[in-house]
């Protein structure tokens, strides 16, 4: 067999597994749009849940999701980005930075079911935090925080020495080169590892069944003190999540549409993940045109 | 005679335990152009980065013996090396404009330090810009990226950018090796146009560069400092066998 054909048979097979793969999203895509759309509805997005009766919707799961995705980004993101900024620009290869890189790595491939269940064991548990928000989102932080820093790393990595020396030949301090060029000039990709992140966060559900609870207790929207109980600010009440609220209603949903619910949060999920993706790259490109040409 | 503003004395350095610079005493008067000249790999770009201390962020860098900048060691305990390098800037081989507008990355430094006055702002980014001789090209568009500009037009930007901070010394190392002829001729005059205000130290592998702008040459080989004299002697009649070799292009 000569090399043009070989070449051309290899193409083809990895057309083939492209394609293939392709056409699996599509279909799983597909499927769950087909039958969660038509069960979407300004009704369903913002009612509540019902237990037993049909017609329930899932605003306070959606409202859960939304915020507890940003208490965790709130706790995540500051922890990530001094990591990443110490490990990348600051800290030299030695068994610390070893230790730690090597923990980072063992944290972002642990279960998340075993996140949750560390985090039920010792926020809601020990600390006495209960199914909470705030038991959620630092269940949340454990599962995100490695991912993000690794991003940020990342992002760090694809500035060049030369602007590192560029800002230190100009007598600029180490910290003044970091925040003043170096991280303007990863805005863009920081973001987008962060929204896309916040993409995985948004759709985890076994690290929150056990830290942030599976039930949603009613809310009134009119309530904004966070230290009331039923205001939707209040970081210590249990929250469901929408992801959660997808498993538990497939699981042990008893509500007589259990199966119409369950495809319209689907849906629901799914869209706002695609929204996240979608924004990841549009704010990503628009921040860097914006920075690079003042 | 004018003072010598920058010296150095049996300076030695090491990567780990390979000796790079053997010993190394080479003093530089204020103002004019000194080109360092050498074949590759025999220390000139780590003797240029000695002189700003650009080194320490290199791990397992040893240095003895002693540089002064007007008389203060640069290596003391408390030298501040932040204030060095405003005093000496640094210009590198790859043009590294950040991914700013030409307008902020000629200010950056200034503004850091603190400068908020707009009209003084601007009247320095046009004599820089100007000094740089790129102003004329790049007048019209400050405010737009400096990543769109040519790689010579962007090693202006670059010089512009240390001579924004206005430093005494500018340590160039091969600042015309990525570039085209007619850029480098460009930088070539530039350089002659700053030679009475600053002091210029300029690492080349161009031995007609060489020739063309520097006042005096210092020819580098293996670590050591063979010989330094005014550029035509070097030139015309070296007082080493191997720099006449070298000029002659007999190696390196
Ligand atoms: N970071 C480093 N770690 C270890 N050795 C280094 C490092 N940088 C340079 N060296 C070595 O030190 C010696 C001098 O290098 P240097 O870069 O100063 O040479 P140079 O004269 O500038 O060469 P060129 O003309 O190729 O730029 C070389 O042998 C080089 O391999
Ligand atoms: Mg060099």
């Amino acid at each position: 067999m000569n090399s043009k054909k070989q070449n051309k048979i290899a193409i083809g097979a990895l057309y083939g597994i492209a394609g293939l793969v392709v056409l699996i999203l599509l279909a799983l895509l597909g499927y769950i749009l087909a039958s969660g759309l038509p069960q979407l509805s300004w009704h369903f997005l913002t009612a509540p849940a019902k237990a037993f009766l049909k017609g329930g919707g899932v605003g306070v799961q959606l409202f859960n999701s939304f915020y507890l995705l940003i208490l965790a980004m709130a706790i995540s993101f500051p922890i990530a980005l001094g990591a990443a900024i110490y490990l990348y620009e600051y800290a030299r290869d030695n068994w610390v930075t070893t230790t730690i890189r090597t923990a980072i790595e063992i944290l972002s491939s642990l279960p998340s079911v075993v996140v949750g269940l560390f985090g039920f064991l010792f926020f809601v548990v020990k600390l006495r935090l209960g199914f909470s928000i705030l038991s959620g989102a630092f269940a949340l932080t454990f599962f995100n925080l490695p991912l993000l820093t690794r991003s940020i790393e990342d992002s760090l990595r694809t500035i060049d020495l030369e602007q590192r020396e560029g800002g230190l030949a100009l007598g600029l301090s180490r910290w003044e080169t970091i925040t003043r060029v170096i991280l303007p000039a990863t805005v863009p990709s920081i973001l987008t590892g962060v929204i896309l992140s916040a993409g995985r966060v948004f759709g985890e559900a076994a690290a929150l069944i056990y830290t942030a609870g599976q039930s949603a207790p009613a809310l009134n929207f009119a309530d904004w003190n966070p230290f009331n109980i039923s205001s939707p600010l209040n970081p210590m009440r249990p929250a469901e999540t929408l992801a959660v609220h997808i498993w538990k209603i497939n699981s042990e949903g008893i509500m007589p549409d259990a199966k119409a619910i369950s495809s319209g949060s689907s849906a629901v999920l799914i869209i706002a993940i695609l929204l996240f993706n979608f924004a990841a790259r549009y704010v990503g490109k628009r921040l860097y045109k914006r920075l690079t040409s003042a | 005679m004018s003072e010598e503003i920058l010296t150095t004395q049996d300076l030695h350095l090491y990567y780990g335990e390979k000796e790079a610079l053997k010993g190394i005493n080479l003093n530089f008067d204020a103002k004019g152009i000194t080109a360092l000249i050498g074949p590759s790999g025999c220390g000139k770009s780590t003797y240029l980065r000695t002189l700003n201390r650009m080194n320490d962020l290199i791990p397992n860098v040893t240095i003895t013996g002693t540089i002064k900048f007007k008389g203060e060691n640069l290596y003391a305990p408390n030298a501040d090396t932040v204030e060095i390098r405003k005093e000496i800037g640094m210009v590198f081989q790859q043009p590294n404009p950040f991914p700013f507008s030409i307008y902020d990355n000629v200010i950056y430094g200034l503004r850091i330090a603190g400068e908020k006055d707009k009209e003084k702002l601007d009247a320095v980014v046009e004599k820089s810009l100007r000094q740089a001789a790129v102003w004329d090209e790049v007048k019209d568009h400050l405010h737009e990226s400096a990543l769109a500009l040519s790689g010579g037009q962007q090693q202006r930007v670059c010089i512009a950018r240390v001579l924004a901070v206005s430093p005494e010394i500018i340590l160039l190392d091969e600042p015309t090796s990525a570039l085209d002829p007619v850029s480098s001729s460009q930088i070539e005059a530039t350089l002659l146009n700053l030679r009475h205000d600053y002091t210029i130290i300029i690492v080349t592998h161009n031995l007609q560069q060489a020739s063309r702008i520097a006042d005096r040459t210092a020819f580098f080989m293996n670590g050591e400092l063979v010989e330094v004299d005014q550029t035509k002697n070097i030139f015309m009649n070296p007082a080493k066998k191997q720099t006449e070799d070298y000029i002659s292009g007999r190696f390196g």
